[in-house]
């Protein structure tokens, strides 16, 4: 055996193990190989400017650029100093103007996650219960707005409810109306705008919550002397709920920092955070308080998810 | 059975359509009060769309149904003294047993001390008591039955609709299942209408059976005159197997008719009358074990009897089936094992040439 083994090469089996060893590790760990992908893209593209607007919240401003103090500063005799400034949080909650302006976002994703939802919920029960063809057309109906820009179809009811706009026209040419109705630049408009824009992120997940449902379990119900309505919530309701929180999260998180919206149809008169930040960013250049309004803003929408996440995984435990 | 009964469900020239498909074809049917009676047939026969007209899923395109006197036609399912049991059992994945078995009840507006009893009870009969805190999904197939079966039988229905009631449970947990569910109704004296496609399972459970193809009755009848009596050749071989020789009448005698079959040039004589003119084109259906596989020859030759090369042999513990060549026709022949082959004479082999005999009420004879 001994001898065997002296009569071996050292660098052939070097080379033997290493092509061996990667040709193992690629078939061990392929999937794991395969989630680095977007690990990493997550890393560098999302992970590291949080991290950065972190840093830049905790900063002070200054006339420079970056308009903002270092993190880390030399003083005196090589001795590094750390600097972290809360002031900027303290500062939102002291003026009313971003409490009040959170508060206001908040309501408005609400309110308008709850209306497209009730658009939404009747929207994704008829589509799938309609015969395959017509579903697939309606789900394309859904999805089509996607195919225009965004931007463009904003502008384009700015024009449908601006006081000369084709509504109040048409409302004035029919009679109904002697004074044009303002629209534009108002709470109405950024509802109209936001509920518009966010419908199909309700109506999708819930499609697709609704398509794996047991219509059987309907008629069960109604066998066991249940009137549709009893049947909708004992049964449909607690059956698709998983679907109605995947649409209201997707519904309510992007709406309530939503900017072009509230910017476009709402004007100077609604207060949106996501105007807030502009401002502070480009208007204001105060970088840290921008970033600080990010942050808590954060903060407020990611805290109720993890309670969220924290009781529901408790529930489904029990 | 009572003759006078009155039926407790009556179907008056029901068919249904789905566009251009017929799924029931004008068909009428009696049940009466405590019957067990079966829809038996392949799939796409139109049993489960009947079915489902009785439970009020579907309203038939043309006709009428009556239960217990009251016609159904705009009767909602809520509205229905009929309760279902249903193939994949539909219970409701996000309550526990409990809250399943409670919730017709509910609907029903009962106290609660009152629902808590009766389901208790329910229970208790299907012996699930221990189970009723549990989600369906953490249940067994059999356990999980036995929850539709219960919730469909704690609202106390006037008839429970079975729909492949057994066909999701092995084969060995089915047979004890069967005979449970023969004693519940026995005990409940609820009238159970069970659809099937597996004719054993009609045949045990049922007190009458309809067999269905294609949207109609092809023949209705106890398990015990579909098995003897079949009607045509298709009900003949949709229940248990046949032999079905194809012959022509040459004899129509008041007491008996004899057919003569070119095909494997036999002359089979029956031993009652019939009512079909001489000369026409019959068939004549043989059960495989009403055959008696001899290397002797019987002693009366001229009828109802055949000479043939064994061509296969199957031994299946309490019987062997036999597979024999006459002329150009393979007959199946089962027969039970009832002697230990070392006792009695050698045992049938491989191409022996063999005698097939038969009692003359054996053959059934079919015009269809």
């Amino acid at each position: 055996m001994n001898a065997v083994t002296e009569t071996i090469e050292p660098s052939e089996t070097a080379q033997h193990t290493l092509g061996h060893r990667l040709g193992y590790l690629l078939q061990t760990n392929w999937k794991r190989l395969i989630i680095l992908v977007p690990f990493l893209w997550l890393l560098v593209f999302f992970l590291a400017p949080f991290f950065i607007v972190m840093k830049i919240s905790v900063a002070e401003a200054v006339i420079a650029s970056p308009p903002f103090t270092p993190m880390l500063d030399w003083a005196e005799e090589g001795v590094m100093q750390i600097r972290l400034v809360f002031d900027n949080f303290a500062y939102l909650w002291e003026d009313a103007l971003y409490v009040n302006t959170y508060l206001n976002s908040i309501l408005i994703a609400g309110v308008s996650t709850i209306l497209c939802l009730l658009l939404g919920y009747p929207m994704a029960y008829a589509i799938v219960r309609s015969s395959n063809t017509t579903k697939h057309i309606l789900l394309l109906l859904v999805i089509l707005p996607f195919w225009t820009s965004f931007l463009l179809r904003v502008y384009a009811w700015m024009g449908l409810l601006a006081d000369q706009g084709t509504i109040n026209n048409l409302l004035i040419a029919l009679g109904i109306i002697d004074q044009p109705i303002q629209m534009l630049y108002t709470t109405f408009a950024v509802y109209v705008g936001i509920i518009y824009t966010y419908v199909p992120f309700m109506i999708l997940p819930l499609y697709a919550n609704m398509e794996k449902l047991d219509w059987e379990l309907l008629e069960a119900a109604a066998d066991l002397g249940a009137k549709p309505m009893t049947t909708f919530f004992t049964i449909t309701l607690p059956m698709t709920t998983p679907g109605i929180i995947a649409g209201a999260l997707l519904v309510f998180i992007p709406a309530t920092g939503e900017y072009v919206i509230p910017d476009l149809l709402g004007g100077g008169n609604v207060l949106m955070i996501g105007r807030i930040l502009y401002n502070e960013f480009n208007a204001n250049v105060d970088w840290p308080v921008a970033s600080a309004v990010a942050i808590a803003l954060l903060i407020v929408l990611v805290v109720p998810m993890m309670l969220y996440q924290h009781f529901q995984s408790k529930a489904d435990s029990s | 059975m009572d003759p006078d009964a009155e039926p407790f469900i009556k179907v008056q020239s029901v068919s249904k359509f789905f566009g251009d498909f017929t799924a029931v074809d004008s068909v009428d049917l009696e049940i009466y009060k405590g019957e067990l009676f079966s829809l038996l047939g392949g799939s796409g026969c139109g049993k489960t769309t009947l079915l489902r007209m009785l439970a009020g899923f579907e309203n038939p395109s043309t006709g009428n149904i009556f239960i217990d006197g009251v016609n159904m036609n705009d009767v909602p399912p809520y509205e229905r003294p009929v309760n279902m049991m249903f193939q994949s059992y539909a219970l409701f994945p996000h309550m526990t047993v409990e809250n399943n078995v409670a919730y017709g009840l509910k609907r029903d507006g009962m106290g609660a001390s009152d629902i808590t009893r009766k389901v208790e009870e329910v229970l208790d009969m299907v012996e699930l008591t221990r189970f009723r805190k549990r989600k369906p999904h953490q249940l067994s197939g059999g356990q999980r039955q036995r929850v539709a079966l219960a919730r469909a039988l704690v609202k106390q229905p006037k008839v429970l609709l079975l729909d492949e009631p057994l066909g999701a449970l092995d084969k060995r947990l089915r047979e004890t299942a069967q005979f449970e569910l023969m004693n519940l109704q026995d005990r409940l004296g609820i009238t159970f209408v069970v659809v099937t496609h597996d004719q054993e399972e009609a045949m045990t459970l049922s007190t009458r059976i309809a067999i269905m193809d294609n949207g109609r009755f092809m023949q209705i009848g106890t398990p015990t005159e579909i098995y003897e009596f079949p009607k045509s050749r298709l009900v003949a071989n949709f229940i248990g197997n046949a032999n079905m020789f194809e012959g022509r009448i040459i004899e129509n005698g008041q007491d008996h008719v004899i057919v003569e079959s070119k095909e494997v040039d036999c002359k089979f004589y029956i031993d009652h009358g019939l009512s079909i003119q001489e000369g026409s084109k019959v068939w004549i259906a043989l059960r495989p074990e009403k055959i008696t596989i001899s290397k002797q020859a019987p002693a009366s030759q001229s009828s109802n009897t055949l000479k043939g090369m064994v061509q296969g042999i199957g031994y299946l513990g309490g019987h062997s089936t036999y597979r024999v060549q006459v002329a150009d026709k393979l007959i199946e022949i089962t027969s039970p094992n009832n002697n230990r082959p070392k006792d009695g004479n050698p045992p049938i082999d491989w191409d022996e040439e063999v005698h097939l005999s038969w009692e003359a009420s054996s053959s059934v004879v079919l015009s269809s």
